[in-house]
């Protein structure tokens, strides 16, 4: 067995209203090509940058939220390399003196304790244009006079959209960890309204270095050599890669050979990955401060104007979900690891009135489950959480009970229709009527003189049987507290 | 003087405009004319835009005529100027001198040019550059080698030759150029006109394509020193769309010259218009050319002393061995002019000097390297056309599409930045650079200004120097200090060698220091009479060139 070591870099778009250093419009999503570009996102002859104080703010915003130290003074640099979608042939990115550094992010480790990720640094940066390698059935090969096979296409929307970029230590050990912590740094990206979250649009894109060392390595303060993983769009290809990548190097290892220092891509069609470049191509970016923006200079005062103005984060609401709704710290935790859940809880417990305690187990537990099995999201549920609180309060109140109540919510999961709705139609409101329960018990005492012989001779333990007979002849809709008095009443009367 | 209005200043013609004795379209003509004449043999535009420049000059014609108070008009309102080829003109062609950008024509325009748009100003035509403003001749032009008005088989100096060249042989009454080392200041000296550098940060960079982004700095090529600070003035200011300019306040140049607006609308009338200066400190016209001799003539005066107090620096560092020894002369015969003016002097040593020359050729090249980057036949520019795949693409467009020198400094400055290498040049240099400001810093607190040479050499023969790259970098020995400190420079005529070529003294000052040197060179301008000399063009030249003329954004 092999010590796993996992670190990781996120590119998140900042969501700013103008690109990071011109006044092109970012919602570029769905624009037509080429359409929010200007001479200065185009690289023209003589344009300069003007850095987007909004950018700053919010890359602060994310900086302080992380626990990073805010630099008073930060530089741009200049990263080179020719590509067609880096219209000036380098990229404005942070090199030496990054705007946040040295923070960390709480997580939960595998072992159930609470687990810090050191975050080495979060720096602000550009985007790139996308390009669009053409192969024989490409956009515009039907038109005769726009040949584009094997041509390279070039959209520059995207390109100078501002980018956060945030560095881990090397802290992680499995692909669950990993997991956990892009799921809890997405949650707080988008709960302080800088990130949408969204890997399928590019928001988000992260790249997993990785490495495995012997126990005897790690004794030494030793690392194994390090491989990078690229082309993962999606927190569970991040898992997957992981998990295939410490698979992979673990048999090559175990062969006696040793890892290549490369760089893989995850091919999610064939479920692995594949080498994407060797180290002996890896590029000199030639770094070198940005001339054309002077450094960034942040007063203190400003830095304290930004932290107070930050919302409440995950951990400090679940501390408050378990101080002032009596949550146990786990369920407090389960509910708050995405911003959407924590508020879909708080509406129902505001719409419901009573202990909030109830409320947190029917989410944590029939909900979360129903969701899991559905693979939904708790944003696409059909009903509003005041309809939840309508189901506990119909249960509360004895209308249902409890598993008819489980019923009735993995219905509105399907169907939407409120809970006294689905009661109404399907008569599932509980037989609360004595003289008819009564009848039913009478007539099964009646059916079955030998099991009442038994119970009066002491077989006490038969009640259940006579009750699930009951439930059974009344498919479950009997009040199973006034079944238990009545069984019992004629049982021993 | 109506048969040759292109001869006169912008202050001149501003009064002529203004008491309406001529009109901005018959000004803008006879120099359209002009450069038809002689720009054959000069070679000083790459592109004209007559039919803009002259619906502007209506233009501003009609607003001269509307006006009720003509005075308060614009000093540059109908003034025909030329842009070097390197800032941004709207519709315009925007070339660098470079065949990579041949047939680029700019979408938007730098904001330089909108200002002098806002002032009224007539836009000519574009200037010849060194390719990106690199070299100190202008034969390293993608299209032609630019001619030194004084003497056709001679280079105007460089990068910013072209207008240099264009304002001394009165092709325009006043151009804009760059200066990264010395591109404005050299060429100026080399055709005896006034060039003067801003401090860095004092005029906005945006729409000036980029050579070495720390250096560049957008200046101006006057034909005396009273248009500098008009000029200066027009084009000076904080722009959001540079972060590297500086919301500094902006000075009334002219009135630091002594100038006052005219209450009768006859703005900016020179004391030199009214022959008071020249009378009054007694100096002789020099006929023969030999003219440093007047400061021997001055020296028995008691001539008025308009410099009296200012503290003159002259760094020992900048008379060096190898020195063409009229240049020397001229200068040290301006220094004693300057004290005769009432000027102290100081003996300075600026100790860093001596390394000047190798930090500015890692560090440009450096800058360059990164900023030439863009130039891949993607967006625009050359595209070579038999490139198969993307990166051939790159290789061959570049390939093609750059010289020989612009090549050169690329891979220098790619080199002093690789990984490796990155600490013991570009970080070294940078280093030193900071001891060569403080060189600087530390010698304005004992003067205000400085006073040297711009060129170690007059205007060197077409060829000479062109296959020789170092000696080339020697031309800008003195001159690329300032860049590399950030402060500001002037070169404005002293005297001329034997063979009649001109010699500039150059006038140094700290960060945001142009009134002082602008008034120190004004003192001396008016003092001597350097300016009366103009070069001969071989005029009705046979038209044999062919120019590009365009039409710009009117």
């Amino acid at each position: 067995m092999y010590h796993v070591v996992i670190g990781m870099e996120l590119h998140a778009q900042l969501q700013t209203q103008s690109k990071m250093f011109c006044g092109c419009s970012a919602d570029y999503w769905a624009a037509p090509p080429n359409s929010h570009v200007c001479p200065v996102c185009l690289a023209m002859p003589g344009v300069l940058p003007v850095i987007n104080a909004k950018a700053v703010e919010q890359t602060v915003r994310a900086g302080l939220a992380l626990n990073c130290q805010i630099a008073p003074f930060s530089v741009f640099a200049r990263k080179n390399y020719h590509y067609p979608d880096l219209p000036k042939g380098y990229q404005i990115s942070q090199y030496e003196l990054p705007l946040c550094h040295d923070g960390w992010l709480l997580i939960e480790g595998e072992d159930g304790q609470p687990k810090r990720i050191g975050i080495r640094r979060a720096h602000l940066e550009e985007d790139t244009g996308k390009s669009i390698h053409v192969g024989p059935l490409g956009p515009g090969s039907e038109r005769a006079d726009h040949p584009t096979d094997g041509a390279t296409l070039i959209d520059l929307n995207r390109a100078g959209l501002p980018l956060l970029e945030i560095v881990t230590e090397a802290d992680m050990a499995s692909g669950e960890e990993a997991y956990r912590y892009l799921v809890k740094l997405r949650t707080i990206l988008r709960t302080l309204g800088v990130n949408s979250g969204d890997m399928e649009k590019g928001a988000m894109r992260c790249e997993v270095n990785l490495s495995l060392r012997t126990a005897e390595q790690a004794a030494a303060g030793q690392y194994g050599v390090k491989v990078e993983v690229k082309n993962l769009n999606s927190f569970k290809a991040v898992r997957d890669s992981i998990a295939y990548e410490i698979q992979r190097q673990t048999a090559v290892l175990d062969g006696g050979r040793a890892v290549r220092q490369v760089t893989m891509g995850w091919d999610e069609n064939r479920r692995c990955t594949v080498v994407q470049r060797g180290k002996e191509s890896s590029e000199d970016y030639r770094y070198f401060p940005e001339p054309d923006l002077p450094p960034l200079e942040l007063s203190r005062a400003w830095v304290e104007g930004v932290r107070a103005s930050l919302p409440e984060l995950p951990d400090a609401r679940a501390a408050r979900f378990v101080r002032d709704c009596g949550l146990t710290a786990r369920d407090a935790a389960l509910l708050t690891v995405e911003r959407a859940v924590a508020d879909w809880f708080e509406a129902a417990v505001a719409a419901y009135g009573g202990a909030p305690r109830e409320v947190a187990n029917w989410v944590t537990g029939q909900l979360f489950a129903l969701l899991k099995s559905e693979e939904g999201d708790i944003a696409s549920l059909p009903f509003q959480p005041a309809e939840l609180a309508d189901l506990i309060r119909l249960v509360d109140a004895g209308t249902i009970n409890r598993n008819t109540g489980k019923k009735v919510l993995e219905q509105m999961v399907a169907t939407g229709q409120p809970p006294a709705a689905i009661v109404e139609a399907q008569g599932l409101a509980q037989l609360s009527d004595e003289a008819d329960l009564v009848q039913v018990i009478d007539a099964l005492l009646a059916a079955n003189p030998g099991e009442v012989a038994k119970y009066r001779a002491g077989k006490t333990s038969l009640l259940g049987w006579f009750m699930g007979q009951v439930m059974k002849e009344t498919r479950g809709k009997a009040n199973p507290d006034l079944v238990r008095r009545l069984v019992t009443q004629r049982l021993d009367g | 003087m109506s048969d040759e209005l292109f001869r006169l200043t912008i202050h001149q013609a501003a009064g002529l405009l203004r008491r309406r004795e001529i009109t901005s379209v018959e000004l803008t003509q006879a120099v359209l004319e002009r450069i038809y004449a002689v720009d054959n043999a000069v070679r000083a535009y790459l592109s004209l835009m007559p039919e803009a420049a002259l619906e502007r000059a209506a233009a501003a014609d009609c607003a001269l005529a509307a006006a009720d108070d003509p005075a308060s008009l614009p000093a540059l309102l109908g003034i025909p100027l030329a842009i070097k080829d390197v800032i941004l003109v709207e519709g315009a062609p925007t070339t660098c001198g470079s065949k990579m950008l041949e047939d680029f024509v700019s979408p938007f325009e730098a904001t330089v040019i909108g200002k002098l748009r806002a002032a009224g100003a007539v836009l000519l035509g574009k200037t010849n550059t060194d390719e990106f403003a690199m070299g100190s001749s202008t034969e390293n032009s993608a299209f032609v080698a630019t001619r030194n008005p004084w003497d056709l088989s001679r280079v105007p100096g460089g990068s910013s030759g072209g207008s240099a060249a264009a304002v001394a042989a009165d092709e325009c009454l006043a151009a804009l150029g760059s200066d990264t080392g010395g591109s404005v200041r050299q060429p100026a000296a080399l055709c005896g006109v006034v060039g003067i550098k801003p401090t860095y940060g004092r005029v906005s960079r945006y729409g000036l394509t980029a050579f070495a982004s720390s250096l560049d700095q957008i200046g101006c090529l006057t034909k005396d020193v009273t248009d500098a600070a008009l000029l200066l003035h027009a084009i000076a200011g904080h722009d959001p769309l540079d972060s590297t300019s500086m919301d500094a306040p902006i000075p009334d140049y002219a009135a630091a010259l002594g100038l006052a607006r005219s209450e009768t609308g006859q703005s900016y009338e020179a004391r030199s218009e009214t022959g008071q200066s020249f009378g009054a400190l007694g100096l002789a016209r020099s006929e023969t050319g030999q003219s440093y001799e007047t400061s021997v003539a001055l020296a028995g005066l008691r001539p008025s002393q308009p410099l009296h107090g200012l503290r003159v620096g002259v760094p020992r560092e900048y008379f060096i061995d190898g020195m063409q020894p009229e240049v020397e002369q001229a200068v040290r015969a301006a220094i004693d002019a300057l004290v005769s003016l009432g000027a102290e002097l100081r003996e300075i040593s600026l100790p860093h000097t001596q390394y000047a020359l190798p930090v500015y050729y890692l560090i440009a090249p450096a800058e360059a390297s990164a900023n030439l980057a863009r130039y891949d036949g993607v967006r625009y520019g050359l595209r070579h056309p038999d490139a198969q795949t993307m990166w051939e693409g790159f290789k061959l467009s570049r390939g093609a599409g750059f010289g020989p020198e612009v090549k050169r400094r690329i891979m220098l400055g790619a080199y002093a930045l690789s990984a490796g290498y990155y600490d013991a040049y570009y970080l070294k240099a940078q280093q030193v650079r900071t001891l060569l400001k403080r060189d600087f810093d530390l010698a304005f607190q004992q003067v205000d200004v400085i006073a040297a040479p711009v060129s170690p050499t007059t205007a060197f023969r077409v060829g000479e120097k062109a296959d020789d790259p170092m000696s080339m970098y020697l031309a800008d020995v003195f001159t690329l200090s300032l860049n590399l400190a950030g402060n500001c420079g002037l070169s404005v005529p002293c005297g001329f060698d034997l063979q009649g070529l001109p010699i500039g003294l150059q006038l140094i000052g700290p960060a945001f220091g142009e009134a002082a040197i602008l008034r120190a060179a004004y003192a001396y301008e008016q003092a001597t009479d350097w300016r009366a000399r103009r070069p001969v063009v071989g005029e009705r030249w046979p038209v044999n060139g062919k120019r590009r003329t365009v039409n710009g954004k009117r």
